[in-house]
């Protein structure tokens, strides 16, 4: 059936089978290979993207669901100005080893500190709850998404 | 080698050598660019899917494809029938059905007589898109005739048992390794049984036994494994993208398994989305995309659901380990002798050195100075998954390490000791090194009781003793565990060690471009660990130039020189010393072109970080971008000296490194529930040198996280009938941030004398200390109830159970 | 990657309009909400449904509210609305202790109140939640709408009330004047199924327990309830003694059965102890309101 999706600001229109998952719209259908997928029973996390503002698992979601959505993937953080602070935060606090966590973390981190500039790294635990990491045992995702919440306005250290 | 000076700092502010450096990496990573192996998509590509059995244990009486082949979409269906007809000259088998394993035993790609795990691969789906193929799977009808499950690694070989391998001919579930023994023994057994049976007389002396279990778990890397292969039908080139530790060993695999020319195969193991063991060998998917490749002529993808990933690829552990402990009252240990039951599943596929079928199980012997040691090591077959070497364990290390820090704790209960005190007693002093130990191990370096005072300094040891007794008088329960580890990492010497025959020593490859920028070939493959980064860092720091202007290349055969892979800890220890040998022969080379340049004797120079100068007249010197510039230039060099700027090695280790640490957990326990709360954690970790202490820190917290996930619920059981009871993410438990501390990390630097830079490796030092420090604390805190042991995973149930007096048996079905 | 089976797709505009998406669908038809149980069962292929009909558009079942004495919450209200929700938080804190323990944030933002009492997974914290507060479900369906007391509404795993052809639309909770409320779990890790949970209310007037609701979940308690710990409690002082007896009773009325989770002696004594420390801490509260 056809569907209309808007993608980090563009819409596409394809034409796909109502069984098809969000995330295999988004790798197979657009090409956007940064949402991986990692488990079959929504626990994993690493498919987390933004449907409309908010963050949810691809995986668990049919992309005809998201039809007249707008949806924002890892590939939509970066700006004209570069890299978002979330992606800065990564890369100062060490907060990814395999990165294949690493983009779902990052939607939620976003998502975390746009609600609550003032996180803490309790609440920014409980956030990530959802999502595991094999590679970092979380103190530097912890820490980067910290590192986003104190640069509203990223550096140009890392750009 | 003494301490690490501080480099300087490059134009881009990088370190020119050793220090925190922000990873190259993760600007691919953070943008989603990063390119694994799902992420490989060609033209024409065609989509696998494996039917799987949902038995243990059973004969095949009928396979019937017939639906799934019509089913529209699907290309081809492959079955164990298929692969018989399908010859191949090979080491092992002659036909495709069934493969080599890195233990010398075989391993069936698709069951053909009967299948010997749930979730053996039974049927191979080829169709145009991952959905059909999955569809078809449910169109294929296999016939079972379902026979009784080996689950109990215990009753492998009661006489009644069934047979599981019955293909080789054998009578019984005994496991023979490829020297003829069916039991593997390290130590003095004599000695060692003297030294206990007297002091089990001497009134001043205790005996302590204990039965520890360390539960079958699974790496689980967030990536699943899979490939997409293509075999060129007119050049008779295969090109295979695979999910592999060791892309170099799988190639030769391959030949052997595919009976393929060797120089036709080409292995990519582009971005790998976490490994920790689970993708060092050869899975049967990966073997069937090839030959769907090569029934199809297209390339296929085969990628695994997590399902797949937990049931079928190489778990880890599954050891029952049997020990028993000899010491003075005053806390002197005398002797350690373990009697273990190895569960191996259903095929034997333990990645390890060939004279070691037990890994390097015998450094159980820890990091005390004690006179006698002994183990025996006993595998055998069960209705299980094959594997065994798999999660951060540095072949069978992580066991060993758990079990003597474990057995130790038991033996200061005993004693009424402070488990710090009786540590301290027995720890190996500095003086003492190169150790040789019990088992034959020579420990390379260490000042073990240094770290360990750090440790405790840390986390403020007396004072959370003080706490904890004035909290039991309360009845509140908190405890502190306390683990002290030696790992042997780094494998290994080409006399000593090898797989399938292969002797584990690393290539490398570097070239220095005529403008001074660089590239270093590596044959060791990162999953995480940064090597883009570090090995950048270690040719900086030999020869001074920037490691943003070299570029490290990897994860492909065809452009990397042949080496075993990382694991083990391996990369640094091994890879790492051939980074720095190829430098200095760079470095020596470019001396011969600076004397050539500068008119002089090479014995007139001397090195200063990036540039050679004559003795005593620093302003005449060359950098060695000069250097490179003039190397490939016209500048007449002297006799015997080639042109360019480039150089080979390949680095054969003398000697294991040992890295070790002191790791100190402080938990608390809800009684009435039997929860735990980790509520610190201290890891003083001594490594050698660090190359990057931010990438050290990193991959001692992964390890962290690991240790608590298996400490406290990370588990593969099964029932008796052979169902496996931790087969997704919703039963198989993993860590999140919740249950992590913040972790707080020390280090002290005792570099290995060995090795040309004085690194000992770090990736698995904390998956190996980590998980005693946790189960020591728990049981420290319920040891009021007079609990001395309780098996891992300390779930609340298992902890309550403890708590009982009543502890669940936790590698079977809860009952 | 596991992925669903071929299955129809259509959009409710509104209750009716499911409703009637429902009839003509046929039996095998099913609404989804969240689809965070659904979604993975179809993958699984435990579940194979030939048309999904998605109530996600159907802002009229979105949402909590006060009508008159009780607290309205839409079938379609997703568990991060009900975590952060003022109206609940006042009158149930029960609510907030659950659903913070319940899977994750991210799943918290799909999941729904009416999808979780549907699934009817006999592990699930707010069927045990419902059950302490007693309120009723509203079931609809083309002749109209039907009102079920939520005790009677699941009657076993994976079962409830709603028929074919059927939609649950809300749950409605009597306001309490002066009720304390609390939710205690064990779970084996964050976002875990519990391996057991009590949740409780309780409302002490004069010193003594004039009303009271015991919810039980993953124990096997009927109809997540304790109505004989209930019985025991109302009319008496809520001392430690009492409070203790409710929930050795309540433990008495339930059937865990061993898992992966925990044997059921543990389960058992899981439901006694869970119990007593949601009652105290209900009592501390309602004494304190």
């Amino acid at each position: 059936m056809d569907v209309t999706i808007n993608v980090n600001g563009t819409d596409y229109i394809r034409d796909i089978e109502p069984r098809m998952l969000l995330v295999h719209f988004i790798r197979e259908e657009l090409g956007l290979r940064g949402t991986h997928w990692g488990c079959d029973t929504s626990n994993c996390g690493t498919c987390v993207v933004w449907v409309d503002d908010e963050p949810v698992k691809s995986c668990t979601m049919l992309a005809v669901m998201a039809d007249g959505h707008r949806v924002k993937t890892v590939e939509g953080l970066e700006g004209p100005d570069g890299l978002d602070p979330i992606q800065q935060g990564f890369i100062e606090c060490h907060g990814l080893q395999c990165g294949f966590c690493t983009p779902g973390m990052m939607m939620t981190g976003r998502w975390l500190i746009d609600k609550n500039p003032d996180i803490s790294e309790e609440e920014i635990r409980e956030g990530i709850s959802g999502q595991i990491c094999r590679c970092t045992g979380y103190k530097n995702i912890v820490e980067a998404i910290r590192w986003a919440a104190e640069h509203p306005k990223g550096s140009e250290v890392t750009a | 080698m003494t301490a690490v000076e501080e480099a300087p700092i490059s134009a881009a502010g990088n370190p020119i050598g050793f220090g925190s450096m922000k990873r190259k990496e993760d600007q691919r990573f953070v943008r989603g660019q990063g390119n694994y192996v799902d992420d490989v998509n060609l033209p024409g590509m065609l989509h696998g899917a494996i039917l799987r059995s949902p038995h243990a244990h059973a004969k095949i009486l009928s396979i019937d494809t017939s639906r799934a082949e019509a089913h529209p979409g699907v290309v081809a269906v492959i079955t164990g029938k298929t692969l018989e007809g399908i010859p191949r000259p090979a080491l092992l088998g002659d036909n495709f059905a069934w493969m080599p394993t890195l233990s010398y035993d075989t391993q069936a790609v698709l069951a053909t007589d009967k299948v010997r795990f749930q979730g053996q691969e039974v049927a191979f789906v080829i169709a145009t898109d991952r959905y059909t193929a999955k569809d078809a799977l449910e169109l294929i009808d296999v016939d079972y005739e379902p026979l009784g499950a080996v689950m109990d690694a215990k009753k492998a070989m009661d006489p009644s048992a069934p047979v599981i391998r019955d293909d080789k001919g054998q009578t019984d579930n005994s496991i023979t390794d490829v020297l003829g023994n069916k039991y593997w023994e390290s130590g003095n057994a004599i000695g060692t049984q003297e030294a206990i049976d007297k002091a089990k007389a001497d009134p001043n002396c205790v005996v302590v036994t204990q039965e520890i279990m360390y539960p079958r778990v699974h790496p689980a890397p967030m990536e699943t494994c899979g490939s997409v292969a293509y075999l060129d039908p007119v050049s008779g080139q295969l090109t295979l993208w695979t999910t592999s530790q060791a892309p170099h060993a799988h190639r030769t695999v391959y030949a052997l398994v595919a009976g393929l020319p060797e120089h036709k195969i080409r292995i990519i193991s582009p971005d790998v989305g976490g490994g920790f063991g689970n993708k060092v060998g050869v899975y049967p998917g990966y073997v069937l995309s090839v030959v769907g490749s090569i029934v199809t002529g297209k390339p296929v993808k085969w990628m695994e659901d997590r399902s797949e990933n937990l049931m079928s690829t190489s778990f880890a552990r599954d050891y029952h380990m049997n020990g028993t402990i000899a010491a003075t009252k005053e806390g002197k240990i005398l002797a350690v002798d373990v009697d273990v039951l190895a569960d191996h599943g259903a095929f034997n596929g333990v990645a390890q050195p060939t004279k070691f079928p037990a890994g390097f199980f015998h450094i159980f012997t820890g990091s005390y100075d004690y006179p006698n040691a002994h183990c025996k090591v006993t595998p055998v077959y069960t209705n299980k998954a094959p594997g065994g070497v798999a999660y951060a364990c540095s072949f069978r290390i992580t066991e060993a390490a758990y079990f003597i820090e474990r057995l130790v704790d038991c033996l200061a209960a005993e004693l009424g000791m402070d488990p710090a005190e009786l540590r301290l007693k027995n720890l190996i002093k500095p003086e003492q090194f190169p150790y040789e130990t019990p088992t034959g191990w020579v420990y390379d370096s260490g000042q073990y009781e240094k770290t360990m005072r750090l440790a405790m300094e840390m986390v403020g040891y007396d004072e959370l003793r003080k706490e904890q007794a004035e909290k039991r008088a309360r009845g509140e329960y908190m405890g502190i565990g306390i683990s002290f580890f030696t790992e042997g990492v780094g494998a290994g010497p080409r006399k000593d060690m090898d797989i399938l025959g292969l002797g584990m020593a690393d290539g490398i490859e570097l070239r220095v471009h005529p403008t001074g920028k660089a590239q270093l070939r590596l044959s060791v493959q990162t999953q995480g660990q940064g090597h883009e980064t570090t090995y950048a860092q270690i040719v900086a720091h030999e020869l001074g130039i920037p490691p943003e202007d070299i570029e490290v290349i990897h994860g492909d055969t065809d452009n990397t020189p042949f080496g075993l892979g990382t694991y083990g800890s391996r990369s640094t220890p091994v890879s790492g010393a051939a980074a720095a040998v190829v430098s200095r022969k760079v470095r020596d080379k470019a001396r011969l072109i600076a004397a050539a340049a500068l008119e002089c004797s090479p014995d007139d120079l001397e090195w200063s970080l990036g540039k050679w100068s004559v003795k005593g007249d620093p302003d005449r010197a060359k950098t060695i971008q000069e250097i490179a510039l003039l190397s490939h230039g016209s500048l007449e060099l002297p006799e015997g000296v080639e042109g360019h700027l480039d150089a080979t090695a390949v680095y054969n280790p003398p000697n294991l490194t040992y890295p070790y640490g002191c790791y100190i957990c402080v938990v608390d326990v809800d009684p009435g529930t039997g929860q735990v709360k980790i509520r610190r954690f201290v890891a003083v970790d001594d490594c050698g040198t660090r190359i990057n202490p931010m990438i050290v820190e990193g991959q001692v917290h992964g390890g962290l996280a690991d240790g608590v996930g298996m400490a406290l619920m990370e588990l593969i059981a099964f029932d008796e009938d052979g169902n496996c009871l931790g087969g997704s993410f919703m039963d198989y438990l993993l860590p999140t941030a919740v249950e992590c501390p913040d972790w707080e990390l020390g280090e002290t630097v005792t570099p290995s004398p060995h090795h040309p830079i004085g690194a000992k490796g770090v990736g698995e030092s904390a998956t190996v200390g980590s998980p005693a420090a946790v189960v020591n604390a728990v049981i420290d805190a319920i040891s009021p109830f007079g609990v001395r042991h309780a098996d891992m995973p300390l779930t609340p149930a298992n902890v309550w159970r403890a708590i009982q007096g009543n502890p669940v048996r936790v590698d079977m079905a809860v009952e | 990657m596991q992925t669903p089976a071929p299955v129809d797709y259509a959009r409710a505009t509104s209750v009716d309009h499911a409703l009637q998406l429902l009839e003509q669908h046929g039996e095998d038809a099913r609404v989804i909400a969240g689809g965070h149980s659904l979604i993975p069962m179809m993958r699984l292929r435990i579940a194979s449904p030939t048309t999904l009909i998605d109530l996600n558009d159907l802002d009229e079942l979105k949402g909590i509210r006060v009508e008159g004495n009780e607290i309205v919450i839409g079938a379609m209200t997703r568990h991060a609305e009900v975590l952060d929700s003022a109206i609940l938080a006042e009158h149930y804190p029960i609510f907030r202790e659950a659903e913070k323990l319940i899977a994750d944030p991210v799943v918290r933002n799909r999941g729904t109140v009416g999808g979780s009492m549907c699934q009817a997974d006999p592990s699930e914290d707010l069927s045990a939640v419902g059950s302490a507060l007693g309120g009723t479900v509203v079931i609809r369906s083309k002749s109209g709408s039907r009102t079920v007391p939520i005790r009677e509404f699941h009657f076993g795993p994976y079962m409830t009330q709603v028929a074919d052809g059927e939609i649950l639309t809300e749950v409605r909770f009597p306001i309490r004047p002066g009720a304390g409320s609390a939710y205690e779990k064990v779970e084996r890790r964050v976002g875990d199924w519990p391996v057991a949970s009590a949740g409780v209310f309780v409302v002490v007037r004069d010193g003594v327990v004039s009303d009271c609701g015991i919810g039980l979940t993953a124990v096997g308690a009927e109809h997540f309830s304790a109505p004989g710990a209930e019985e025991f409690l109302v009319g008496k002082a809520p001392t430690e003694e009492n409070l203790a007896q409710a929930a050795a009773i309540a433990a008495d009325s339930c059937s865990p059965v061993s898992d992966q989770r925990g044997p059921a002696d543990y389960k058992k004594h899981l439901a006694q102890e869970l119990t007593l420390r949601a009652l105290r801490r209900a009592v501390a509260a309602s004494q304190g309101a």
